[in-house]
């Protein structure tokens, strides 16, 4: 949904980047234009959206799928801050995602009884209701975050396969807890296998959307500052950068707990989505699930784990009515891309609506500079033009 | 040629035929969303787990469901219209049941539902269903939570609990004074029976002795045993699967206790079969409850199991004969609705389905299946007990 990341500093490249451009300085966006721009482009997508729900063209079943697709954006974005960013390879995502999920939905049921919230409000949401759920998804990501410490340390010592297999089996842990608890602390918490139930139906399009809006919104300007830099340096090279003076271990933590603390707010929405949680959905299986979409849109592309996390959810319903060979199709799609495209299918590539614009008011276009390349002459005359 | 098909070719070709393959998904499932109301039939959904974990119980339940609406059909259907059974998969997830069950309600406009088939999906649906006012009968999801959300939820087999009320019934006829039970710990199934059984049974005068469990993965049972054995009980209840259950009875008889074994109807299978669970010699004295059992010598039953057998070739399960159920139960809503003469689809029909179901009585192959007011049936059930050759014999019906 958050367009920039990654923009290149233009300015450079133009200032040395061919004759047509000598003594005009390149036009560029201020940065909060550029804000402001996304933020209405995001604006107007949300009320769109929800307008074409209200009037009737998206009906429930296809709301309830984009909503799922919000989902897994989110999930897909947070995992590819530790895959994709730190250059780990995390197999405990759901885990995370279960613990959002669990702390979001028992906190809004425990809250909604004391306050005398009911689930009618939920629906209709009123102002209590509404601030009930988005408190409850900060305590279902300060859950996840919280998990997301106390795996991280011991575990990011840890490089590739052993990374991997502790953070599996942290997942595995959660889960086993989830199924557990009720017995250890002696009444009901998550409801064990049976699952936790009477959970409200709080997720809608605008809430779901509006939350995929933020996290890429606080992902894009973490990777963007210092800390996001420093991330990015222990990826590309983990001595370098600690001989260049970053801390490793703290921003490795931290790129952790930031995924950890999003695939928790995934799980809070995931809870309001389905109405019921079982700690068999989050097994190993919807780590892989998650892991895949990141890897097949790109490991470092925010745009590639949106766009391949919105395909992969919608392809299984699209086939839905032959059920037999779904399953099928979804893995050649899957066997396809890592032959022929094995950085996924955007590489580290995102998109930026403001490099866009500011190509437009450049006239700096693709078909141009091959153009240029071509006859500089001709094309620095109709630039002047 | 082949030899020169290059690397973006092949993904060329392959590109457009799963785009293709994925249009001709989206044209399939409008072209059944337009052809169903035109030709007079009545859409009706089933769901289940027909891949994945749990599919050995969706498929049998779908196979039942289907095979009770091909009959229906056959034998000119409700009120002259053609019953259109639409299947879908939700492979035992709780967001794929949801899905399912919003796209048979707004794609394929469906007027009824038999399914969903295992407890978390199902109580998914349940919730998403109240909004619609859907006629909706599970024909397996035990957990009391289902039918609690809206009227509009049914289910057709009994809940956990109510097992262990029968059972505790069942005990107290038979005058025993002492019973023992021994559950595994951390299963709602058989910890729900075993609430359920104790607590009904000391209502009766009957003494729970002991009640001992075990964990999950636990094969040595002889401690256990033991203490229950110490505390001389007439029978001993043992509410678990049969896998559990057949090393229970065996390391039982193998300490030398020769009284009754209650159970439930995770029993089902538990001799014969590619696996013996349990020598027939030790299965003397047991007895447990459940819907439907191969041996019911019921003209219903009999005429199910037959006509199961020549569709599919197999021996019906307890599902089969839910699934079976459950369709009957939906049918019999949908019949008293068209003979009111509503329109398919509106409001006023759907309500129409769910007070027929409620008030009405099917006589299925598990038992006669009314309602009293709420989702939970009241069914008769089956006492079954073993022969000598280990074969599954009725013991008694028990009434509702």
């Amino acid at each position: 949904m958050e367009e920039e990341v990654m923009t290149e500093k233009r300015p450079i490249i133009s200032a040395g980047g061919g004759p047509r451009r000598e003594g005009a300085a390149r036009k560029t966006l201020p940065m909060p234009v550029r804000y402001a721009i996304n933020a209405v482009v995001v604006l107007v997508l949300l009320v769109l959206g929800e307008l074409m729900i209200d009037g009737g063209a998206i009906n429930r079943y296809q709301s309830t799928v984009l909503e799922q697709v919000g989902i897994y954006i989110i999930l897909a974005v947070s995992l590819n801050i530790a895959t994709g960013y730190l250059g780990q390879l995390p197999l405990g995502h759901a885990g995370f995602m279960s613990m959002g999920a669990y702390g979001c939905s028992i906190f809004i049921i425990r809250m909604s009884e004391a306050l005398g919230v009911g689930a009618r409000d939920f629906v209709t949401g009123t102002p209590m209701a509404l601030v009930l759920v988005l408190g409850g998804l900060v305590v279902g990501g300060v859950c996840a975050a919280v998990a997301g410490i106390v795996i991280g340390i011991p575990a990011l010592r840890l490089k590739g396969d052993y990374l991997a297999i502790i953070t599996l089996a942290f997942a595995e842990i959660i889960r086993v807890v989830m199924l557990n608890i009720d017995d250890v602390v002696g009444f009901d918490l998550t409801g064990g296998a049976a699952g936790l139930t009477g959970i409200p139906g709080y997720s809608s399009f605008l809430l779901v959307f509006g939350c995929v809006a933020v996290v890429c919104f606080l992902t894009h300007t973490m990777m963007k500052s210092r800390h996001g830099r420093a991330i990015l340096a222990i990826r590309d090279n983990e001595i370098a950068a600690e001989a260049s003076g970053v801390n490793t271990t703290y921003y490795k933590t931290l790129a952790f707990v930031v995924s950890a603390f999003f695939a928790g707010v995934a799980g809070g929405l995931y809870a309001g989505c389905v109405g019921v949680l079982q700690p068999a959905v989050f097994g190993f299986m919807k780590s892989i699930e998650i892991l895949v979409m990141v890897v097949l849109g790109g490991m470092g592309s925010m745009l590639g784990s949106a766009l391949s996390a919105t395909v992969l959810t919608i392809l299984p319903e699209a086939l839905r009515a032959f059920s037999e060979y779904r399953m099928i199709a979804y893995a050649i799609v899957l066997i396809l891309v890592m032959i022929f495209r094995p950085q996924g299918l955007l590489g580290s590539y995102d998109f930026s609506l403001s490099r866009i614009i500011e190509r437009v008011m450049n006239r700096d276009f693709p078909w141009a500079r091959r153009a240029e390349k071509d006859e500089p002459a001709a094309k620095e005359v109709s630039a002047d033009a | 040629m082949f030899e020169n098909v290059s690397r973006r070719n092949f993904l060329q070709v392959s590109a457009a035929s799963v785009a293709l393959l994925g249009l001709a998904g989206c044209n399939g499932s409008s072209d059944s969303g337009e052809g169903g109301d035109a030709s007079g039939s009545i859409k009706v959904g089933i769901m289940g787990p027909h891949t994945g974990d749990n599919s050995s119980y969706g498929l049998a339940c779908l196979n039942g469901a289907q095979l009770y609406f091909k009959q229906l059909n056959e034998d000119g259907g409700v009120n002259g219209k053609q019953i259109e059974p639409v299947v879908y998969d939700e492979k035992g997830d709780a967001t794929e049941a949801v899905n399912a069950y919003n796209r048979l309600v707004q794609e394929d406009g469906v007027t009824g539902i038999v399914g969903d088939v295992t407890t978390g999906p199902t109580i998914a649906v349940a919730q998403a269903s109240v909004a619609d006012n859907m006629p909706c009968v599970t024909p397996s999801a035990t957990a009391a939570d289902v039918v609690t959300y809206g009227s509009n939820y049914f289910r057709a087999c009994v809940t956990d609990p109510e097992q262990g009320r029968v059972m505790a019934n069942f005990a107290a006829e038979q005058g025993y004074k002492n019973v023992a039970t021994l559950y595994l710990s951390g299963s709602d199934y058989s910890e729900g029976v075993n609430a359920a059984f104790c607590e009904e049974a000391e209502a009766k005068g009957i003494t729970i002795t002991a009640q001992e469990s075990y964990s999950e993965g636990d094969v040595d049972f002889n401690t256990q045993l033991t203490n229950i054995i110490n505390t001389n009980p007439d029978a001993i209840l043992v509410p678990n699967y049969y896998q559990d259950d057949g090393m229970i009875v065996t390391q039982a008889r193998a300490q030398g206790y020769d009284k009754v074994f209650l159970g439930v109807d995770g029993w089902s299978g538990i001799y014969g079969g590619s696996e013996n669970y349990a020598d027939a010699a030790d299965l003397h004295d047991c007895y447990y409850c459940c819907a439907f059992s191969s041996s019911n010598d019921s003209e219903v039953a009999a005429q199910f199991i037959e006509d199961y057998e020549a569709e599919y070739n197999e021996t019906p399960t307890n599902f089969c004969a839910l699934g079976y159920d459950a369709a009957m139960v939906l049918a019999n809503g949908l019949a008293a609705a068209e003979e009111a003469g509503l329109e398919p689809g509106s409001e006023d029909y759907k309500q129409a389905v769910i007070d027929g179901i409620a008030s009405g009585t099917v006589e299925g192959v598990t038992g006669s299946i009314s309602y009293e007011g709420t989702g939970d049936p009241i069914k008769s059930s089956l006492i079954i007990t073993f022969a000598e050759d280990g074969t599954e014999e009725t013991f008694e019906v028990l009434e509702a």
